[in-house]
């Protein structure tokens, strides 16, 4: 869909709930992955003769290997807690797209195949036969979830959507109806090491140049090495971040910061990649292959310590995954957390005293914080309940002179996705993705007005390039996202640093 | 004759909830959560976890969270339920009742009028609010309507047409040492008994399994320590070997 199609909806408060729009979004897909991208991932080419038989069986499958799938489908009650919490329902108003409704596009055909209910009396409990119609219903409202599970946080039993959701990918896949986008890029990571398909040599030329840059602006020579052997710390990190704006900014942040507090690192080549889109589409296998390309890079490195570049979603699976999927990592050195992020670095070192800060590098911004879903909702950093909130601000607040949340009921756990999480961020959905951004952009604007706030921090590489690319359309510029290490590399000041250098 | 019908019916429905429930439990904890999905902040002891879930079940911590008249009327009918259940148990066990039941007696006569308030409540929303209209199931109704019309038979006979409850604590409590004694046969007993069964005989095949189910949600039961301790998987470990 053109963006020019999209109408942009303008809430005046950020949890404003529309009256129900049946069908507003019926009928909207992303492209089909093709039959080779669907085969380097194991699954088929394209729709199986007896897609019915293999559905349903792969949905027992997951029913047997995945005890949130079979709890969510029972035991929900309906009761309407999570209708309003869905930001693609408040950007759509499509009830589908209200997180029971759209769990129900699945638990529909679960009970009319596995419950007792279902099976006898399916017009009382709402259970409907599988259907080609179904399964292309599926396909559209399942590509409709950023899995961030805000609904989850509202469920009186945790209910999770995005594990439904998930579990919808993988069926999906499994009869051979994946996703381009997302099939793609995981077939890249499996080929070359990253999403973007980036072989080492134009990595290590990208990192060339960057030094270059830094060296240029700085006068100090800071290195961004890759595949060093023998390095203490492997930086995984988004591939966004090696090219994209304001990604990049935030490498250069990480560079520097490791540079001041001296400590030997590396990138790696072959586990060029943070992000790990297995999530996405709710295949462990893949999500698992993905995740042992870390392994591998660090055994091959020798490195002692894992730490983990700006990314959401890779985060959770750094995280809450990466020792079950990876481990364990009895290898690497007990004295600090497998992985770290690199907040959790860096916040340790400001409180060490080892990096020089010059907040009024900063002034000329007054900065807000977009929690991102998968780091506040799926993860923790440092030792407390919490700390994925507070390390992040913590560490703005101690590179900017002026810092103004949110309306706390869009932050912290009551975060809202960019829009474009999930397996999303493609432009055969720009007119959801600018959809799903309403909510945050309302919020936003509600502290532009009454705070001037100037610019948005952010640490995902896919709200990033999400917000750069829907903020325009709610009249901002597309570099009012920024990076929290950008700000960090703003403020830091290098030893032999030429200090008369002109404001960037 | 009628008794007996009764008795019988009793003893089934309390297999069909004891297997049906029994059965469904031992599938969620067999059933193994394949990777650590806490919704977080969460805790990160299993004395937090415990914390959590006891807020979760007695005060509804998310729900109050989201929707104050959700929270508001559910929270009213749970907790009334339970008392009514609780001060029920007077008829069911044999002899004379225990002092802890006495004193709830006076609090568990009121608690049948919160109920059906707290169910009225949840019921108007299923009509009134758009979005919960949509997702109700002809099923969602009936369960409503029959929770409404087991408090509304009880409220009758407590203030309205008495029935012999002698009697019925002779029968109910005989029932365990199978003895049937003598049910009263004036109709409000029987609808109610009725409707008491029909909800043991639903609870395994219905939404009502949330009640196990909520303690074996892996969002709200995991503890928070995955850097901590390695969680794998009986199934996921066989991709090791």
């Amino acid at each position: 869909m053109a963006d020019g199609d999209t109408q942009v909806p303008i809430l005046d408060d950020p949890l404003q709930v529309p009256c129900i729009k049946p069908g507003a979004m019926e009928g909207l897909q992303p492209f089909l992955a093709s039959p080779e991208h669907q085969e380097a991932l194991g699954f088929p080419g394209e729709l199986v003769p007896d897609w019915k038989e293999k559905a349903l069986a792969k949905m027992a499958e997951l029913a047997e290997k995945n005890r949130a799938f079979q709890v969510y489908l029972d035991i929900c009650v309906k009761c309407g807690a999570c209708t309003d919490k869905c930001h693609y329902f408040l950007g759509t108003a499509d009830p589908k797209n209200m997180p029971v409704a759209r769990q129900d596009l699945l638990r529909s055909v679960y009970r009319r195949y596995f419950t007792f209910a279902g099976k006898y009396f399916p017009w009382l409990v709402g259970a409907r036969d599988l259907t080609e119609d179904v399964l292309k219903e599926w396909y559209s409202y399942y590509h409709q979830c950023s899995e961030c599970r805000r609904c989850s946080v509202f469920c009186p039993y945790g209910i999770d959507t995005a594990e439904i959701t998930m579990a919808a990918r993988d069926i999906l896949d499994a009869v051979g109806m994946g996703q381009k986008y997302s099939n793609e890029i995981i077939g890249k990571v499996h080929a070359v090491g990253n999403n973007l398909g980036l072989n080492p040599k134009a990595l290590a030329a990208t990192l060339e140049g960057l030094e270059e840059d830094i060296e240029d602006d700085t006068g100090v020579s800071v290195r961004l090495p890759i595949d060093e052997k023998g390095a203490d710390i492997l930086l995984v990190t988004p591939s966004a971040d090696f090219f994209a704006e304001p990604h990049i900014e935030g490498l250069i942040g990480y560079a520097k910061v490791f540079h001041q507090a001296g400590v030997s690192w590396t990138l790696s080549s072959y586990a060029s990649e943070a992000a790990n889109f297995g999530l996405f589409i709710g295949n462990y296998e893949n999500m698992r292959l993905v995740s042992q390309r870390i392994r591998k890079a660090a055994k091959d490195l020798g490195v002692k310590r894992i730490i983990f570049g700006e990314c959401g979603h890779a985060w959770r699976v750094a995280y809450s995954f990466l020792n079950t999927l990876a481990g364990p990592w009895d290898f690497l050195d007990p004295n600090y957390p497998v992985p770290q992020h690199i907040l959790e670095f860096t916040w340790n070192e400001i409180q060490k005293g080892t990096l020089k800060l010059d907040k009024s590098k900063n002034d000329h911004m007054t900065i807000t914080f977009h929690d991102s879903c998968n780091v506040a909702r799926g993860s923790r950093m440092g030792d407390m309940p919490g700390g994925q909130f507070e390390i992040p601000r913590n560490v703005i607040k101690a590179v900017c002179n002026n810092y103004v949340d949110m309306d706390r009921d869009t932050i912290y756990e009551s975060t809202l996705c960019c829009g474009g999480g999930g397996g999303l961020l493609t432009d055969d959905l720009m007119d959801l993705r600018i959809k799903g951004a309403s909510p945050r952009m309302a919020a936003l604007r509600e502290v532009t007005e009454n705070d001037g706030v100037t610019h948005m921090a952010a640490i995902c590489a896919i709200c990033k390039t999400q917000f750069s690319k829907v903020m325009p359309k709610y009249g901002y510029d597309m570099d009012q996202i920024v990076s929290v290490h950008q700000l960090v590399s703003n403020a830091i000041i290098l030893d032999g640093q030429e200090t008369d250098d002109a404001e960037s | 004759m009628l008794s007996t019908l009764y008795a019988l019916m009793f003893y089934a429905a309390t297999v069909l909830i004891v297997v049906g429930v029994g059965a469904k439990i031992r599938k969620y904890a067999l059933t193994p959560a394949p990777l650590k999905i806490p919704t977080t902040p969460a805790p990160v002891t299993e004395t937090g976890v415990v914390l959590r879930m006891l807020r979760e079940v007695l005060f509804f911590e998310s729900l109050y969270k989201s929707n104050k008249w959700i929270w508001a009327f559910g929270w009213i009918f749970h907790m009334a339920l339970w008392l009514i259940v609780i001060r029920h148990l007077r008829y069911t066990i044999p002899g004379t009742t225990p002092a802890l039941l006495n004193f709830l007696q006076p609090f568990g006569k009121y608690a049948g009028f919160a109920m059906v308030l707290g169910l009225a409540g949840l019921w108007a929303r299923r009509f009134l609010v758009d979005r919960v209209r949509y997702i109700s199931n002809p099923s969602d109704h009936l369960i409503l309507a029959l929770l409404v019309a087991i408090g509304l038979s009880g409220l009758s006979m407590k203030y309205v047409a008495h029935t012999d409850v002698i009697a019925v604590k002779a029968f109910m409590s005989g029932l365990w040492t199978f003895q049937i004694n003598t049910l009263p046969t004036d109709p409000l007993i029987l609808i109610h008994l009725t409707l008491v069964l029909m909800l043991m005989i639903v609870f395994p095949i219905s939404k009502l399994l949330h009640a196990p189910g909520v303690f074996f949600s892996p969002t709200r039961n995991q503890v928070d320590n995955p850097r901590e301790k390695r969680h794998l998987a009986p199934w996921a470990a066989e991709l090791e070997k």
